[in-house]
């Protein structure tokens, strides 16, 4: 068998072993989505949007879970965007070098890889326990914690892609530091930096861990952040393992939400990124 | 290959008109500068002349420090934090380098265009305005107007003027590269700085840029640093050879590529190095 051949053949059975990698994860994640859609397609009605969580056997929807998971992670998003895009532009166009720059990231990058049920024990430790109770403020708290560092990252990674000589062609022509970043570096990598924030929402909007010792939940109507406050990811939870089967239903009605949800931000991330691209 | 004699008179025939010696006017000098990347001794006592409404090109092999040279004319190399440059470079009198001199300020009359065409993701009109705004507050007319101007002498105003809100990257890359003229030469420095503006476009496109150029030297003294040293006979009125990090030789074009003084100016000129 000649070199050439070998090659060949090479090539194909890597392209074989690649096909089948591919294969195998297309197919859990439709099997994911087939089953989420079919067990959760059943509780979805107009009351689901209309009611609050049921006592067992009583009709009822997740308006609250719904209204709550939309206060927590926007308000999360909210604070946590300012912070991790200014900490990003700090990163990437002033601490380059020093030993600053080094050590915020070699920081947020822990934070990064922390587990959620870490930062929401963390928050449980300095802020529930000490204000002795759950409220959505401590939720928030923790959501943010999640955001900030996944929105820095991006921000960073995103100024880090732009050429260096678009930098450089803007100073020449006498531009202060600050409005080069601000119009003409953060103008380059918006479609990115915005990326970053969506998949950040995606990331907290399914998150149970840091609630669940923070936010907890709550069976009925409330706006009130000082006090605990319903989510979709909790109120799941706890209706998944309830022994109800309306109950349970609710819980896949509340799952396909969140898939749906994120499948859509996920969907606006991207084409907002090819629009920017063209 | 055309040869060098034949560029030149071919230069004289269309700048007849012109007159060179006596009556230049010195823009910039270079006393004793001397530049260092960290301990790396990047220009070593350069001394020269840049001439008032004269085009002046830099040429010499990869690595000699023309480059360089031309980013300390705007304090570029500001910008990083290892590079330091010692001597006396003088813009009309004063040191550039001087404490009194801000860089902003310095950089609105002394523009850049850079190796590659560099638009900003921003429309056609926002690029050139972009500048002008940043030094003059302008009414909305009146920035019209300078975009308008900019965008004619630049030689780009009838292939853009009814796209102008479209984006600067829509353009092709020669036409991106006169956009970059135009949004140096719209802030109305005195000095505009090419680093080898030509070496990423086709002949067609540098042709139209060079003969740009030349119309460009009557309102702006123009420094160029070029690979190309048919380029360098063809459009400059003064060329300094640098070999690393020292000038060699410096004069007018023509005595530079007809009769060097230097034996190595001769050789890399001829093509017998470099």
């Amino acid at each position: 068998m000649t070199i050439v051949h070998r090659r060949k053949w090479i090539n194909r059975l890597a392209l074989l072993m690649s096909l089948v990698a591919m294969s195998f994860g297309i197919f859990c994640l439709a099997w994911i989505l087939f089953d989420v859609l079919r067990l959760g397609i059943d509780g979805i009605s107009l009351s689901l949007f209309t009611k609050m969580t049921p006592a067992p056997g009583d009709d009822g929807g997740l308006l609250n879970a719904i209204v709550g998971s939309f206060i927590l992670c926007g308000l999360a998003t909210l604070i946590g965007t300012p912070i991790g895009v200014l900490a990003g532009i700090y990163l990437a166009e002033y601490g380059q070098r020093g030993w600053l720059g080094g050590v915020t990231r070699f920081i947020n990058d822990i934070l990064l890889s922390a587990p959620s049920i870490v930062l929401g024990l963390f928050v449980y430790a300095v802020l529930v326990a000490k204000t002795g109770g759950f409220s959505g403020y401590a939720g928030v708290v923790a959501l943010t914690l999640i955001v900030v560092p996944v929105v820095v990252r991006t921000t960073e990674n995103m100024l880090l892609l732009v050429p260096n000589g678009m930098r450089e062609a803007a100073f020449a022509l006498g531009a202060p530091k600050y409005h080069v970043i601000l119009s003409v570096t953060m103008r380059t990598a918006r479609a990115g930096v915005l990326t970053g924030i969506l998949l950040a929402v995606a990331r907290i909007a399914g998150e149970t861990a840091p609630l669940l010792f923070t936010a907890l939940s709550n069976q009925f109507w409330s706006l009130d952040l000082g006090q605990p406050m319903a989510n979709l990811p909790v109120t799941i939870f706890k209706f998944a393992m309830s022994p109800f089967s309306d109950w349970q239903k609710l819980a896949w009605a509340g799952v396909l939400l969140i898939t749906l949800g994120v499948l859509l931000i996920n969907i606006i991330a991207r084409v907002a990124f090819k629009e920017e691209r063209r | 290959m055309v040869s060098v004699e034949a560029i030149l008179s071919d230069r004289h025939a269309r700048h007849a008109d012109e007159k060179q010696g006596q009556e230049e006017t010195v823009l910039i000098s270079a006393r004793d500068f001397n530049f260092y990347y960290g301990s790396f001794h990047a220009l070593k006592n350069i001394n020269c002349d840049i001439y008032k409404s004269r085009i002046t090109a830099f040429i010499g092999p990869s690595g000699c420090g023309k480059s360089t040279f031309l980013r300390c004319f705007n304090r570029m190399f500001e910008l990083y934090p290892d590079q330091r440059a010692e001597g006396d470079l003088l813009f009309e009198g004063r040191n550039i380098n001087g404490k009194d001199i801000d860089a902003t300020t310095l950089r609105a009359r002394v523009g850049m265009v850079f190796q590659k065409p560099t638009p900003f993701p921003m429309s056609i009109y926002e690029n050139v305005a972009w500048g002008v705004s940043l030094h003059e507050k302008l009414r909305k007319g009146e920035l019209d107007e300078r975009v308008e101007w900019a965008l004619k002498r630049a030689a780009l105003w009838d292939e853009v003027k009814n796209i102008l809100g479209q984006s600067g990257m829509s353009l092709s890359g020669g036409q991106q590269q006169r956009l970059c003229i135009a949004r140096g030469i719209a802030v109305k420095p005195s000095v505009l700085l090419l680093d080898e503006p030509t070496s990423a476009l086709d002949p067609i496109s540098t042709a139209k840029i060079e003969e740009l150029l030349n119309e460009l030297k009557r309102d702006f003294t123009i420094v160029i640093v070029t690979h190309n040293m048919q380029q360098a006979a063809r459009i400059s009125d003064y060329t300094a050879y640098m070999y690393l990090g020292e000038l060699i030789e410096f004069g007018q074009t023509d005595s530079i590529f007809i009769k060097p003084k230097n034996k190595a100016t001769e050789d890399y000129i001829t093509g017998r190095f470099g």
